[in-house]
């Protein structure tokens, strides 16, 4: 490798070396305006949400924070609807992705394992799922037969196994434990549970921090199911908050009649919705880095026979 | 009976015996897969081939104390209701409207992301450019639209000072429905361009080094390099993202098109899934058969469109999903 990035710096002749370097550049260029246009959006939001009110509705903010102040911060945090979401959301995600995980790993070992009989079959009968679908209505119909609506669990099963995340941990299995090691495990009296335990899981670390990932991310950001199956509010999720605040504007001005202090509930209400996009966004972003370095595998192995 | 025959039978019946006695030594064999297998599996039963069994009231006149089996039979009324009625082209129009234009604004974008990754070697900067163009992915859907809702606001979007300082007149973009689609294409363009240019990278970090060292020996450029070597070696991973796109061409996601919808911009922000919302969950006198009728027929068509998208592509480049 390193031969090859000497060569792309001196260039073959000299000749080319000056075209060379203006391609460079021009590469690095655009590089660079795409990360600007990527960033704005998320720099303005976060600067907005330490900026004062009076300086996010008069439009003072356009790059770093304008009368830093953590009002907007301290208005979120006071908001019990926020609060609650947030707990709930916190409960939703990790329930329901430890459910993800447990029933993902046992549904994809066994359709690894080339002794199980029928796999084809099954592994069809899971395929299938992800080309087509009840669809909306009967899905609702049969939540609702269940029992399920207005309770924890319709937030927790109707997306209890995603079929995708299946194929990839499959994949996985297939290409990291070997036939060999099985054998060498049964003939030492191991049985398919005990081997899945003890040796498939420690040696599946990377492919469980995806799974990992994109199920709780998924959790995290749900809105859907909630917004179909839950009308009990001390359930709903943060995402149901957010769309009321954010996008439906219902904010609770309990009745302010005077004018300057009817301002200054306005300016909070316009401050608190960038500093609630922070909240709601930062505790993936701080997730997502640690598990960045098994992405490319994990959107990989999905690939291979997606 | 012909003698002759005999034999054959037998040997038919010996071989069927045996295929039979061979599955049942398998089945045995593979009896503590299935008990790992089961729960997952009935879960794939009940939650998702459960409300393929439901997709039946489609053709039925669905009234919940009947249930799914005992509601009346009524055959195509539904749909041919759907096609009839005042919405129907508006909302396949504006649903494959949307998809088309947000496959061709957004199918390019990775790639030229992941080649112009793979081309810098200033390290740091692209490590900087990878996280940061990853981020938009994790935001949720409905804080993506708070975010659009915030930049485009008349009153205090950022969008509108600008325009504003430039001597414009402010514009409420959400209320203008002409807008709605390009809004749509380039609000997701912006979050998932990023993210989608990760499978390009780690098909770019496969082609083979040798490839280049000979091209760089005769004398190839950088440009010419990517033209003649990248852009072939990321073609098969193209064509399969493509495949994959097309068949979800109608699934414009009800998301994101619902939470961006207002009464002032439903004439273009109608599609099929939202449309299936508001008849039946929605309105006062819910009708879930109708409802389902339109889900099924947007459901069918997206099977059909990835069925015969696989093989176009297995035909003319040998590459297919099955």
């Amino acid at each position: 490798m390193k031969k090859i990035k000497r060569n792309r710096r001196t260039g073959i002749n000299a000749a080319q070396i000056k075209g060379e370097r203006l391609f460079y550049t021009l590469n690095d260029l655009f590089l660079l305006f795409f990360l600007l246009i990527v960033a704005y959006p998320i720099i303005y939001v976060f600067s907005a949400s330490f900026s004062s009110p009076s300086a996010v509705i008069s439009g003072k903010v356009v790059l770093f924070p304008v009368d830093f102040s953590l009002e907007g911060y301290k208005a979120v945090f006071e908001n019990g609807d926020i609060v609650l979401g947030y707990a709930n959301t916190i409960f939703y995600t990790v329930a329901g992705t430890i459910i993800n995980i447990f029933l993902t790993i046992i549904c994809a070992y066994p359709l690894s394992r080339k002794e199980m009989y029928g796999r084809d079959i099954f592994m069809f009968i899971i395929s299938f799922t992800m080309i087509f679908s009840g669809g909306l209505i009967p899905t609702y119909i049969l939540v609702q037969n269940l029992g399920l609506i207005n309770t924890r669990w319709a937030m927790l099963l109707p997306n209890a196994i995603g079929a995708y995340n299946v194929i990839i941990a499959r994949t996985y299995f297939q290409t990291t434990i070997t036939d060999d090691l099985f054998e060498v495990a049964q003939l030492n009296g191991c049985s398919h549970i005990r081997f899945l335990w003890s040796i498939v899981l420690p040696l599946s670390k990377a492919v469980t921090a995806v799974l990992v990932l994109f199920y709780a991310v998924g959790h995290w950001n749900q809105y859907f199911n909630a917004f179909i199956y839950l009308s009990d509010r001390k359930l709903f999720p943060l995402q149901i908050i957010l769309r009321e605040i954010l996008v439906m504007n219902q904010i609770d001005s309990s009745m302010v009649t005077d004018p300057v202090l009817m301002a200054r509930k306005q300016g909070l209400a316009d401050l608190l919705k960038y500093s609630l996009i922070i909240v709601a966004s930062v505790p993936v972003w701080i997730a997502y880095p640690f598990v960045q370095k098994h992405f490319v595998k994990g959107v990989m192995i999905g690939a291979v026979k997606g | 009976m012909d003698i002759k025959k005999t034999p054959q039978i037998n040997g038919k019946v010996l071989e069927r015996t045996s295929a039979f006695l061979n599955a049942k030594k398998q089945i045995k064999k593979s009896l503590e897969l299935y008990l790992i297998f089961l729960l997952p599996f009935l879960w794939f039963i009940i939650f998702r081939y459960g409300p393929m069994y439901g997709l039946q009231i489609a053709f039925r006149d669905y009234r919940a104390v009947d249930g799914i089996w005992g509601s009346r039979w009524i055959g195509l009324a539904n749909f041919i209701k759907f096609f009839n009625s005042y919405e129907f082209k508006r909302v396949v129009t504006n649903t494959l409207g949307i998809a088309i234009y947000n496959l061709i604004a957004s199918f390019p974008m990775p790639i030229m992301l992941a080649i112009a990754l793979n081309v810098s070697y200033r390290n740091k900067f692209k490590k900087v450019t990878q996280y940061v163009t990853y981020m938009p992915y994790f935001i949720s859907t409905v804080v993506m639209v708070g975010i659009i809702l915030r930049f485009l606001n008349p009153r205090i979007g950022v969008v509108n000072k600008l325009i504003t300082a430039l001597g414009g007149e402010a514009v409420d973009f959400m209320a203008v429905p002409e807008y709605f689609k390009s809004i749509y294409v380039w609000s997701g363009v912006w979050q998932y361009t990023g993210w989608n240019s990760i499978i390009y990278l780690a098909a770019l970090a496969s082609v083979s080094p040798e490839l280049h060292e000979a091209a760089m020996i005769d004398g190839a450029s950088r440009f010419k390099r990517v033209i003649y070597i990248d852009l072939p070696g990321i073609m098969p991973t193209a064509v399969i993202l493509l495949i994959l796109n097309c068949g979800h061409l109608m699934n414009v996601g009800f998301e994101k098109v619902f939470l961006m919808q207002n009464p002032l911009n439903l004439r273009t922000s109608q599609v099929i899934a939202t449309y299936e919302y508001s008849v039946g969950l929605k309105s006062a006198a819910a009708n879930f058969s109708y409802a389902t009728a339109i889900g099924f027929f947007n459901s069918v068509i997206n099977l059909i469109l990835i069925v015969i998208v696989n093989k176009i592509a297995k035909k003319y480049t040998e590459i297919s999903l099955w």
